[in-house]
């Protein structure tokens, strides 16, 4: 009997790979989201708290722009990332040597300060300095200099590790390094650097909440207005979690589905 | 093919790995390269490949001076083919992009016609069932054969092999040297690099014997293997030819 049942819980090991129980997979997927719900249920129970969500449902179109305006900050700012954090890699490798550090000093000084004070600084003091005055611009540029500074360095690992004897290869067969870049190395590497990315994303979408400080109406600061008007905390900020989820979720999936079409060995 | 080199020196680290060759090959069809590991074989054709820039020292092929700068040398060996130990081909590719790319990026044919002529290059090696295959999915001695197809296609002036079949088991060996040898039938030039001795000596008309980065013995290959004047050839060749 408890062999059955241990079996069903346990995948094997069969030389280098594992072997899963018939309905194992199922089973431990179920079992795990009962023992999360259960322990959030307990948790919610032996709350003192009095509900009210319907305070917080009249203010739901604050819900409903605040999550769009996160969409589009996060969408735009994914996209200046990725052009950011390429270019850096690039600078990083490039023969022109002050551009090379600038690449390095960009990477460690993003790296090693709080995202909270890149987003003060660069709104009260660059932004103004220049002249912009947009701060949904601020914001999606800061976003991606800060997001940028990660990818760049997922980017770097990515075309360290195209093995020294494909650049030879794409050598040998004449091309320029601008065609072995295009041709060789970067259809590798994307491959390669999809589930750090997926994850450096999901993170970007979650760090536009601190764009909140400099009044950027988005996702966070609607929840905390709705909160201040309502007293009704938990009730404002539950909806955040889910929906922060709903942008999350898809872009692990979408990862997960690419990584398996574009599967080679190499 | 005419081959000139003259006071080659190659250093890695201050370790030289060409200490100084000159040697003159003429008329020679096939050109193989042999010696112990670390002789510098494998240098002196990455060389001749251009891949590779020598310290000092000039090689002339054909009358003409192998370029220096970088600019020109992709030119050179956008002429010539180029095929190596293993891992030659662009894994994300499959077989038949592998041998377009070249085609298409680097001489200038337009992508249906490369894809046409790709496919009859591959037809006639017995590869055509392969075309849509990622390297992966293909035997070490399919790649390979691919890899020279690849080589073959752009029409080079000559094919160099960096050791072809060395990552390869024997009947797999069988197959691309079947290929090597069926290239040199149809008259193409080849300079080579191979421990397989009783390739090289059915093969190659010119034969260098390199040993701590200098020419040891070099001549006609038949003469190389039946009567090797130094010590070194004889010790070598009695190693390799024992088992």
């Amino acid at each position: 009997m408890s062999s059955r049942w241990s079996a069903l819980f346990f995948a094997r090991r069969k030389g280098n790979g594992e072997v899963l129980p018939r309905y194992g997979r199922s089973v431990a997927a179920v079992i795990a989201v009962l023992l999360l719900a259960a322990v959030f249920t307990f948790a919610f129970a032996r709350l003192q708290y009095g509900w009210d969500w319907g305070a917080v449902y009249r203010y739901r179109h604050k819900f409903v722009i605040g999550w769009l305006v996160t969409l589009a900050i996060s969408a735009s700012s994914l996209v200046a990332s990725l052009v950011t954090g390429m270019c850096a890699a690039l600078a990083q490798r490039s023969l022109f040597l002050p551009l090379r550090y600038l690449g390095k000093l960009y990477i460690e000084l993003i790296r090693g300060t709080p995202l909270l004070v890149q987003i003060l600084v660069f709104f009260y003091v660059v932004a103004d300095a220049f002249g912009v005055g947009n701060r949904y611009a601020v914001g999606i540029l800061t976003l991606a200099l800060f997001a940028g500074a990660y990818i760049s360095e997922i980017i770097r690992a990515g075309i360290e590790s195209v093995g020294a004897s494909q650049l030879e290869s794409a050598r040998a067969i004449g091309l320029t390094r601008r065609q072995t870049y295009r041709y060789v190395i970067f259809p590798q590497v994307m491959r390669r650097i999809l589930p750090p990315l997926a994850g450096q994303f999901a993170s970007l979408i979650k760090d536009s909440s601190l764009l909140s400080i400099i009044a950027v109406n988005e996702f966070t600061l609607n929840a905390q207005e709705v909160n201040s008007f309502t007293y009704s905390t938990m009730e404002s900020y539950l909806p955040l979690a889910v929906g922060y989820l709903a942008l999350t979720l898809p872009i692990s999936m979408l990862s997960r589905y690419l990584e398996g079409k574009y599967r080679y060995e190499s | 093919m005419n081959l000139r080199v003259t006071g080659l020196v190659k250093r890695y680290n201050n370790i030289a790995a060409l200490d100084g060759i000159s040697l003159q090959v003429q008329d020679a069809r096939t050109i193989v390269l042999i010696g112990p590991s670390g002789g510098g074989k494998s240098t002196l054709l990455r060389v001749l490949a251009g891949l590779e820039m020598p310290d000092q020292g000039s090689v002339e092929i054909d009358g003409e001076p192998l370029p220096y700068s970088e600019e020109h040398l992709i030119r050179y060996r956008r002429g010539i083919g180029i095929v190596f130990q293993a891992y030659n081909l662009f894994p994300h590719l499959t077989a038949l992009e592998n041998v377009t790319l070249p085609l298409v990026q680097a001489h200038g044919y337009q992508k249906a016609a490369a894809q046409e002529y790709a496919m009859e290059l591959l037809r006639r090696f017995q590869l055509e069932a392969h075309a849509q295959k990622k390297p992966f999915e293909l035997s070490g001695g399919q790649q390979q054969r691919v890899a020279i197809v690849r080589a073959v296609a752009v029409k080079p002036r000559f094919l160099l092999f960096d050791e072809p079949t060395s990552a390869l088991d024997p009947e797999m060996t069988a197959e691309v040297l079947d290929i090597i040898a069926e290239l040199r039938e149809e008259g193409r030039e080849l300079i080579l690099v191979t421990h397989n001795m009783g390739f090289a000596r059915k093969v190659a008309d010119h034969c260098l014997f390199l040993g701590a980065g200098k020419i040891v013995e070099a001549g006609p290959t038949r003469q190389l293997f039946d009567e090797p004047q130094t010590a070194e050839l004889r010790e070598f060749l009695s190693r390799v030819l024992k088992y």
